[in-house]
């Protein structure tokens, strides 16, 4: 049965936007039970077109042609008042960032209580009751806790967990999932799509899931839709899709999907090391802020020791809060660390202070994990990648001559020099990111989950660059990620770490295909779409 | 981090906790603040008894001696801070030698005609801000914004003073609905509800002047605030909620839009006090601000620290009570310090 049909469905973008429609061309049914996939990059108008189903779309965007059927019911055009009984009622909603999609200054028990006030169900007390067995139902470990916690009490996977309870709370016919897993681990990544999984089968609910990755779509899709540029290019069942792909563009996201693919480990010459780390420890204590405040200790990188080779590249491999970002940060001091020894050519950079600091920070440079955060929004990419020369004193004509060099190193034109970061897309910024990373012809590139912002094509193209550039520039490379994917492709070898320690390090065939700790297998069991990835291989051996 | 253990205190301790630290911390800066304003006085050129020795039209050293001796003057500079500090710890703020009255006794006198200046003002201030804020962001774009927006600049455009002036010529005397200068009714002696009555008409002029200059900064930031919050990522979950629109104004957006509202009330809270100096001159409101007047062109040192020295008790209290406020309405700050 046919329960939600979108016809020659059109949006139109504010005037002045770098096109005329967010989205046009639209058609597509859902059945009940059913999950569909909508997939596609940054800006494709897959979120845009799902929006439009729950009539919330951003101020200045309209829809402005066609038909949205829900339950033999046209909706596209029903007044606020007329949508608000939908609205979490009949069609519900869960979102990107879990953080950011709750109310912080608002009890977890009474965002969810929220959604029945909203629409006039139960008694005040049968509210709580129902958002305590709602918590339990999607999983949070002490639900008479979690009521009453605040959003930021809990971590990533539980408030994806609030969220998904939240929009259950009236048994909708509808779940619309916007990437709802990109920002979590892996690990909870596949924790989450496997509740979801579950509710469609206990509840018969049917699903819109919006994501960039096939490896998710894999997982769990009964049908997808393929979309680029605000227009559908390949709809089709799973296998279908999957399997035999139509359009050139499908194919390509599929090809950019990283691989666990066996890989022949590359003995980097073993000379002298030029980066030693040893009995690396650093402690955080919060809520000493006050004469009378507790302390609390979090001890995020306990007695890490690792070498790195000329030419090599390591991968950092870990979940959030395993301090794998706070081993980076300690070796480029962003962070002092409280014990151990960081051995720059001999020199020990971790008890430096001044200019002989200033002085060995150039040859250890770093790209961050958000290409929108890490560049200054009101300087323009001259002085981005300029900046750092002159200060080490070259003169301003070298220094800009130098940048336009950067410039093409990685694919940009040299136009950019004068235009401010907020216009260039996500990629662009992640490579002049890296060209500000490589201005200082550093030996050693640290990248902190320089990646995982990206979407999936975007991303192989960086992965490429930055392997590309290593060779050429023999750099040696710390790639600290959660996203073992990643690391497959790009690293040498690879260092597991679990809650500050290292669980285990090693080639990176061995780490990723036979590894020895139970953490790492756990990782990467969590891998989503290796079914997939093998029923691929197999199709491909027989073409 | 993952915080994988639900830690759900209520957080009462901690604000308690909270309280006590920064009443530790305001103690020791009262102390800085006291011996600041004490050697800055000191070092200004000029003797205080030589000043009363001219006054009084006698000049012999004998009497400038005396004098010395008499108000402490002739001990080294740090005997007398510390006697000075010996006192004010025990709220002895020394002796007017104009008023030939204790400082501590006239500031008694005149702190609560100031507090009820200066707290209604900026209560009043605050929520006509705060409402008037929120109604400007609900038409954002359109004339009931520009209308809103005008008023409340040209309010804080106006110099306070002249506010005031204009004030007391349309209401007291062209239309002569509100008394326009004084605490109360001079020679009335009214007594229970009449007197607070009276107290009540006489102090509307003086508080509405000073509310609304402050008043459109609350506006502005609210506004602001409220603009910013609406684009959050929660406001949408709300609406995917089926929540209606009012509800999500109130319990979603305006609550999150206040934080830093509060955070400005608290450092406005000070420039209220230097507000009311102009205020309670231009109204003859018998406050420490027109005692502070009177006793700078008077040279009437004791009483300019003891005023200072007050006002910046006042100013420490009001940011106590504002960061209280803050710690209690946002629990990430609650159960995180």
């Amino acid at each position: 049965m046919t329960l939600l049909s979108i016809r020659d469905l059109a949006i139109a973008l504010p005037v002045g936007a770098d096109r005329i429609y967010a989205a046009q061309n639209i058609n597509f049914d859902l059945a009940a039970g059913e999950i569909l996939c909508i997939v596609g990059e940054s800006g494709s108008g897959k979120s845009m077109s799902a929006n439009a189903v729950m009539g919330l779309l951003p101020e200045g965007v309209k829809p402005v042609k066609g038909n949205i059927t829900f339950d033999g019911r046209e909706i596209l055009g029903l007044s606020e008042a007329e949508m608000l009984p939908l609205r979490g009622g009949r069609i519900s909603m869960i979102f990107q960032e879990p953080l950011s999609a709750l109310n912080p200054l608002m009890r977890v028990g009474a965002q969810i209580a929220e959604v029945f006030e909203a629409h006039g169900a139960l008694s005040k007390s049968e509210r709580r009751d129902r958002a305590l067995k709602l918590l339990e139902e999607v999983g949070i470990p002490d639900p008479q806790a979690a009521i009453r916690a605040y959003p930021f009490q809990l971590s990533g996977g539980q408030r994806q967990r609030v969220m998904i309870a939240m929009a259950l709370a009236l048994e909708p016919d509808i779940l619309i999932a916007d990437e709802p897993t990109t920002a979590l681990d892996v690990t909870t990544q596949a924790q989450i799509l496997k509740l979801i999984e579950d509710l469609r089968k206990s509840r018969g609910m049917a699903v819109i899931f919006i994501t960039h990755d096939f490896g998710v779509v894999a997982d769990i899709a009964d049908r997808v839709i393929v979309m680029q540029k605000g227009e559908i290019v390949e709809t089709g069942t799973a296998d279908e899709v999957l399997l035999k792909p139509q359009h050139a563009y499908t194919r390509a996201l599929i090809d950019a999907i990283p691989r666990l693919v066996q890989r022949v480990d590359t003995e980097a010459d073993q000379g002298k090391p030029l980066l030693t780390v040893e009995n690396l420890e650093k402690t955080f204590s919060t809520g000493a802020g006050s004469l009378f405040g507790k302390r609390r200790v979090v001890k995020a990188v306990q007695n890490v020791s690792f070498e790195l080779f000329a030419g090599e590249t390591i991968g950092i491999v870990g979940e959030s809060g395993s301090g794998k970002s706070t081993v980076g940060r300690c070796i480029v001091r962003l962070l002092d660390p409280d014990a151990g020894r960081v051995l720059m050519d001999g020199v020990d950079i971790s008890h430096l202070a001044g200019a002989e600091l200033r002085d060995q920070r150039r040859k250890l440079q770093m790209i961050f994990q958000d290409p929108y955060s890490s560049l200054n929004p009101r300087a323009r990419v001259s002085r981005i990648l300029t900046e750092g020369l002159i200060a080490f004193g070259t003169s301003k004509d070298a220094a800009h001559a130098k940048a336009c060099e950067l410039l093409e190193m990685v694919g940009l034109d040299a136009s950019a020099m004068k235009r401010f970061p907020h216009e260039f897309s996500g990629g662009q910024r992640q490579r002049i990111g890296i060209a500000r990373a490589l201005a200082l012809d550093p030996s050693i590139i640290i990248a902190d989950e320089a990646v995982s912002a990206l979407d999936v094509s975007i991303q192989a193209q960086v992965l490429d660059l930055l392997a590309e550039l290593k060779t050429r520039l023999n750099l040696s490379m710390l790639f600290i990620t959660h996203d073992l994917r990643v690391a497959a492709r790009i690293c040498d070898r690879i260092i597991v770490m679990q809650k500050g320690k290292i669980v285990e390090a090693g080639p990176v065939s061995k780490v990723l295909h036979d590894p020895d700790s139970a953490y790492t297998r756990s990782l990467l069991d969590a891998i989503p779409g290796q079914e997939y990835e093998r029923a691929l291989a197999l199709a491909e051996a027989e073409v | 981090m993952a915080r994988t253990d639900l830690n759900t205190r209520t957080g009462a301790d901690s604000v308690i906790r909270f309280i006590l630290g920064r009443l530790v911390k305001a103690v020791f800066i009262l102390l800085a603040i006291l011996v600041f304003n004490f050697l800055l006085i000191h070092a200004a050129p000029g003797d205080p008894a030589a000043v009363m020795a001219g006054e009084a039209g006698a000049a012999d050293e004998k009497f400038l001696a005396d004098l010395r001796t008499r108000f402490g003057l002739d001990q080294p500079l740090y005997v007398q801070l510390f006697i000075y500090i010996k006192g004010a710890v025990q709220f002895d703020l020394g002796y007017s030698f104009r008023q030939q009255m204790s400082v501590a006794e006239m500031i008694g006198d005149r702190l609560p005609a100031t507090l009820l200046l200066t707290g209604v003002a900026f209560v009043l201030s605050l929520v006509l801000g705060v409402a008037a804020g929120v109604a400007a962001s609900a038409r954002q774009g359109r004339w009931g914004d520009t209308i809103i927006s005008t008023f409340a600049l040209l309010f804080y455009a106006t110099p306070l003073f002249w506010v005031a002036l204009m004030a007391t010529l349309v209401f007291s005397v062209w239309l002569g609905w509100l008394p326009g200068f004084g605490y109360s009714t001079i020679g009335a002696n009214y007594t229970g509800m009449a007197h607070v009555l009276d107290v009540a008409k006489h102090l509307v002029l003086p508080a509405s002047t000073l509310g609304l200059f402050f008043m459109a900064i609350y506006m502005r930031m609210t506004r602001a605030s409220m603009l910013e919050v609406s684009r959050l990522d929660f406001v949408k979950t709300a609406r995917a909620k089926g929540l209606k629109r009012g509800v999500i104004q109130r319990r979603h957006i305006l609550r999150n839009a206040l934080l830093p509202v509060i955070t400005l009330a608290g450092l406005q809270a000070g420039q209220i006090f230097g507000g009311a100096i102009l205020t309670e001159t231009v109204f003859a409101w018998p406050g420490i601000g027109r005692l502070m007047f009177e006793a700078i062109n008077q040279r009437d040192y004791n009483v300019i620290l003891g005023v200072f020295y007050i006002s910046a008790a006042m100013v420490l209290l009001f940011n106590l009570i504002t960061d209280v406020v803050y710690v209690i309405v946002d629990p990430r700050i609650r159960l995180t310090t």
